[in-house]
């Protein structure tokens, strides 16, 4: 993908979707789902309609993503019922990308086939590892053989977007067992993965236990797996495009280019979170909140920021950092060049000037440089009544 | 002007704790000096951190009017002490204001090896030592003991020993009677010319520099012209008065008594504790003796974690002078830490004391480095230069000789603990003199060990060691040559002179090893790899290494993610801020200070 294409996203209008419902909540997660709860399915995909039909009407949607939680593990036709909704009031656009998270356990073909029928053409298995021992370890459902299966599902129904998401480094795995995940995930010829490392989040029974004394992932060992991942995924021709993401060209996921490329998108659902007329949003995060306000007629907001001036530039090069094309350069990248810690990380190749564009030559230290990033204070405008 | 024989002047020298201000409370309510209503728990220390540390830093002093049983009133002049080793001159300054002392040690603890230390000085100062015994009421109190103790220092029968209880009120009747019998009245010639010791001074934002002072021949009448002979500067007396503890002022004072003056002298170190007041009209022959001025002797640079707050550290420093004209300082410039304060201190106390009050009293953040000593090195020119920080010390090239200076030592313990200390004291280049029994159980030890070697930690490791038993006291003695060197610390390949120290040659190598191997757990890893190096010269003689960070990115980051994150890394920079840069290296601030307490694993 070029800059110029990757840029490009930004002009994009996209859409999420939260799905909060899972079989079970994973012991790593830390994101607004809820296991158990399936009976509020139906009330919840209502409400999210009715958040829909009250939003503010756009140009129809060039990308609209329904994440969760498990899309994958609600009714079919629920999931129709929001793009019709989303049909209703935005339009959706004749290329777009409708994509939805799945789970290898909830998925068939004949799953596969309906929501094909339903308009989506991109689908991304929770697939994690290819180790029986690590998917218990992580507290998953499912065993590997039902990703070969959900994937091969996909492809028969005719996806042509299939991506999986792999997590390394949790304790129960080794180098063998990694390598072993990666031979087999290459087998399966994904168009995209997803790559991570296992992050233990406060408040999750991982973090509880780590906390408690329990052994944590080792940054330097996932750094290895990391660079064996990046390794493997390029020999079967899948090429990074952000940090934790590599894709066959042309099979980036649009919606995500559109969110780095600082593009605006709406958001549905409780947790989920929005960027639309400048501001960045969020929506209350507790399902049974979220549904009681829609009902009550009132507004699913739990908060917003205007993003402006030059927190809206630091703001692109947040989000655009991360991905390997970088950003144009523009005041924010002039400003971090010039600064003590823009030359260390210059001389400690972490990051590069080229082409009129930055870039993060090290991802696995993307951090260390959005820290200097939003610690950049705005140039000085002077009295040159450029102010 | 009051009746010389009716004047008992004196002193309370006790170990911190030992229960010295809470007696000084009950003198002050025995004798009406204050009534309960006034009475503020131990009055006597006014500071905080005095009464938080329960120590005295300050000398201060109170007249007190005493009824005695043979129906004649007394004037009771107490001096206060300072209770710490760091102080010893300004002890001895009090001291020579009395002609008494009571020795007070705690009916549990026994003597410490500072009372005793003090106790010297008050024999020598020729004082008639009263001993006592106080906190009887103690569950742990066995006087028998500690009465044994302190007539093993003094003489005497441990028969005659008072006993009381400060708390209580137990015995300070008898304490009073005995001061009254046992302590010689002054003995001045109201007719020589005047001659007063100003024992201690102080400075009050109103009046300027009080000083303290004991007449000791002729007059001093308010409004006089004065000579301060070690100065040779002259000023009237403004306002002279006695402490009941209130000032109250009064026209004349006479041999033997204690009280204040106030000349309008605004600066503290115009006016020098030990100094001989005398009339300008009609001059002493001669200044009383003892007159000495206090020498730093322990230096450690102070630098502002934040570098805006440098000028605020200068008014600080200058402010905490204007009461303490033993402080002294310096500009001093560090690459690691920039731009701070040479400060020179009377010992490992007063340091301590310093630094705290400019954090606390000032909220200043404040990067102390490793505390050195005032080396003397002999050039290859045979000109002698003293030098009190590792940077200053000149090239192997350029001198032929070093010197340190040594103090002499004195350890009271328990006999049990003799061989640890024993060891602990060799350890530290130390040359063991006596050892001389107090009584069966405690032994008093003495030596002479190198400055540098206890300036660190000696203390803290001999307290550990003897499990809080022991107690020590030390004072300068000699300058010594040895073999040293200078050992610097190089991050990344820069020395940082805050890490650099003057260690003897058997220790270079060890210094080296535990300050890079404490460094390599205390820096951070960074974006590349840190060496951190021990270099004798430019001898490498130790080597660690940091490896740079490999992985410092969150995993996820979508839409739903931006803000939170935004505001996470925010977080973590701020965190950041509170490193220090030394080139292009983030070094937390408690590296500092932890690589600089270098022997706690022993």
């Amino acid at each position: 993908m070029t800059p110029a294409e990757a840029d490009r996203f930004a002009t994009y209008a996209a859409a999420y979707v939260h799905i909060p419902f899972c079989s079970a909540v994973c012991p790593y997660c830390d994101f607004a789902v809820v296991a158990g709860q399936d009976h509020l399915a139906e009330r919840y995909v209502s409400a999210v309609c009715t958040e829909i039909a009250s939003a503010d009407p756009w140009r129809p949607l060039d990308a609209v993503y329904f994440g969760g939680g498990t899309p994958s593990h609600i009714d079919t036709h629920l999931l129709g019922r929001v793009l019709d909704s989303l049909s209703a009031t935005h339009g959706l656009s004749a290329a777009a990308e409708v994509s939805l998270e799945a789970n290898p356990e909830d998925f068939s073909i004949e799953r596969a086939t309906r929501l094909r029928e339903l308009g989506f053409n991109r689908v991304s298995f929770g697939a994690q590892s290819f180790d029986d021992a690590v998917l218990i370890g992580l507290g998953r459902r499912h065993v590997p053989e039902d990703i070969v299966a959900s994937v091969g599902a996909a492809r028969a129904a005719g996806f042509d977007d299939v991506s999986i998401d792999l997590i390394y480094g949790s304790t129960a795995e080794t180098d063998e067992s990694w390598s072993r995940s990666l031979d087999r995930a290459e087998a399966l010829q994904p168009d995209h993965v997803s790559c991570y490392a296992l992050t233990v989040e406060p408040g999750t029974p991982f973090g509880r236990s780590v906390q408690a004394g329990a052994e944590a992932p080792d940054p330097d060992i996932q750094a290895d797996r990391y660079e064996a991942a990046d390794h493997a995924f390029s020999d079967i021709g899948l090429q990074r495009y952000e940090v934790s993401n590599w894709a066959r060209p042309g099979h980036e996921c649009r919606y995500n280019l559109t969110v780095w490329a600082q593009g605006e998108y709406e958001a549905y659902g409780n947790g989920a979170h929005g960027y639309r007329n400048g501001r960045r949003f969020r929506n209350h995060r507790r399902l049974d909140a979220y549904i009681d306000r829609i009902e009550d007629g009132g507004s699913p907001r739990a908060g917003q920021d205007r993003i402006e001036g030059w927190d809206a530039e630091l703001d692109r090069l947040f989000v655009g950092l991360r991905r390997s094309v970088g950003v144009s350069a523009g005041p924010g990248t002039d400003t971090l060049l010039s600064s003590e810690e823009g030359r260390m990380l210059t001389a400690a190749g972490v990051i590069a000037a080229q082409d009129g564009r930055l870039l993060v030559s090290k991802p696995l230290l993307t951090d260390a440089v959005h820290r200097s990033v939003l610690a950049l204070t705005a140039p000085n405008v002077g009295d040159d009544g450029d102010a | 002007m009051t009746d010389q024989s009716r004047i008992r002047n004196f002193s309370i020298i006790a170990h911190i704790d030992h229960g010295k201000s809470t007696l000084a409370d009950r003198l002050l309510e025995k004798t009406g000096a204050v009534t309960e209503r006034e009475m503020r728990e131990q009055l006597l220390d006014s500071m905080d951190l005095e009464r938080e540390r329960g120590i005295t830093i300050k000398a201060q002093t109170v007249r007190l009017d005493y009824e005695a049983n043979d129906g004649q009133t007394y004037v009771l002049n107490l001096i206060d002490t300072p209770g710490h080793v760091d102080f010893s001159y300004e002890v001895s300054r009090s001291l020579a204001a009395c002609e008494g002392a009571l020795l007070l040690a705690d009916a549990a603890q026994g003597v410490q090896a500072q009372t005793l230390a003090n106790s010297y000085l008050a024999i020598e100062a020729g004082l008639e030592v009263i001993p006592a015994i106080n906190k009887i009421d103690l569950p742990a109190a066995d006087p028998d003991r500690v009465a044994s103790e302190l007539t093993g220092i003094i003489g005497g029968s441990p028969n005659d020993v008072l006993r009381m209880s400060a708390k209580t009120g137990e015995g300070v009747d008898d304490l009073l009677e005995t001061l009254v019998k046992e302590v010689p009245p002054p003995q001045g010639d109201l007719d020589a010319p005047l001659r007063a010791l100003v024992f201690d001074s102080y400075f009050d934002a109103y009046r300027g520099v009080v000083c303290y002072v004991r007449v000791v021949d002729g007059r001093l009448e308010s409004g006089d012209s004065l000579r301060f002979m070690a100065t040779k500067e002259v000023h009237d007396a403004n306002e002279i008065g006695f402490l009941r503890p209130k000032a109250q002022p009064v026209s004349t004072m006479g041999p033997g008594d204690v009280g204040y003056l106030i000349t309008g002298v605004k600066e503290i170190d115009r006016i020098k504790v030990g100094d001989t007041v005398t009339s300008s009209r009609i001059l002493a022959t001669d200044p009383l003796p003892g007159y000495d001025e206090p020498k730093p002797m322990v230096f450690s640079g102070l630098f502002p974690t934040d570098g805006d707050d440098f000028e605020d550290l200068r008014e600080a420093l200058e402010k905490l002078r204007l009461n303490d004209s033993s402080l002294v300082w310096e500009p001093e410039t560090s690459k690691a830490l920039g731009f701070g304060f040479r400060c020179g201190f009377l010992g490992l106390l007063h340091m301590e004391i310093v630094r705290e009050r400019l954090e606390r009293e000032y909220d200043l953040d404040l990067v102390a480095t490793a505390p050195s000593v005032a080396y003397r090195v002999t050039l290859t020119d045979a000109t002698v230069r003293e030098i009190r920080s590792p940077q200053d010390l000149p090239e192997s090239t350029e001198r032929s000789s070093i010197a340190e200076p040594y103090v002499k030592a004195m350890i009271l313990t328990p006999t049990e603990y003799v061989g640890p200390i024993m060891e602990l004291a060799t350890s530290r280049r130390a040359i063991v003199g006596n050892m001389t029994y107090l009584s069966p159980e405690r032994v008093e030890l003495d030596f002479e060990i190198p400055l540098a070697e206890i300036v660190f930690d000696f203390f803290d490791i001999l307290k550990s060691r003897t499990k809080g038993y022991a107690s020590l006291d030390y004072e300068p003695a000699s300058y010594r040559e040895a073999d040293l060197v200078k050992v610097d610390i190089l991050l990344n390949g820069q020395p940082v002179d805050a890490f650099s120290a003057i260690v003897h040659r058997d220790k270079a190598q060890d210094y080296g090893k535990k300050m890079t191997g404490r460094l390599r757990t205390l820096i951070p890893r960074q974006l590349f790899d840190v060496p951190i190096q021990a270099a004798i010269g430019g001898k490498i003689i130790s080597r660690e290494t940091v490896k740079a960070t490999r992985k410092d990115v969150t995993a996820k980051c979508y839409g739903g993610d931006i803000s939170r994150k935004k505001k996470l890394l925010q977080r973590q920079k701020e965190g950041k801020k509170r490193m220090k840069m030394v080139g292009s290296v983030e070094v937390p601030q408690e590296a500092f200070v932890a690589a600089l307490k270098v022997d706690d694993e022993l």
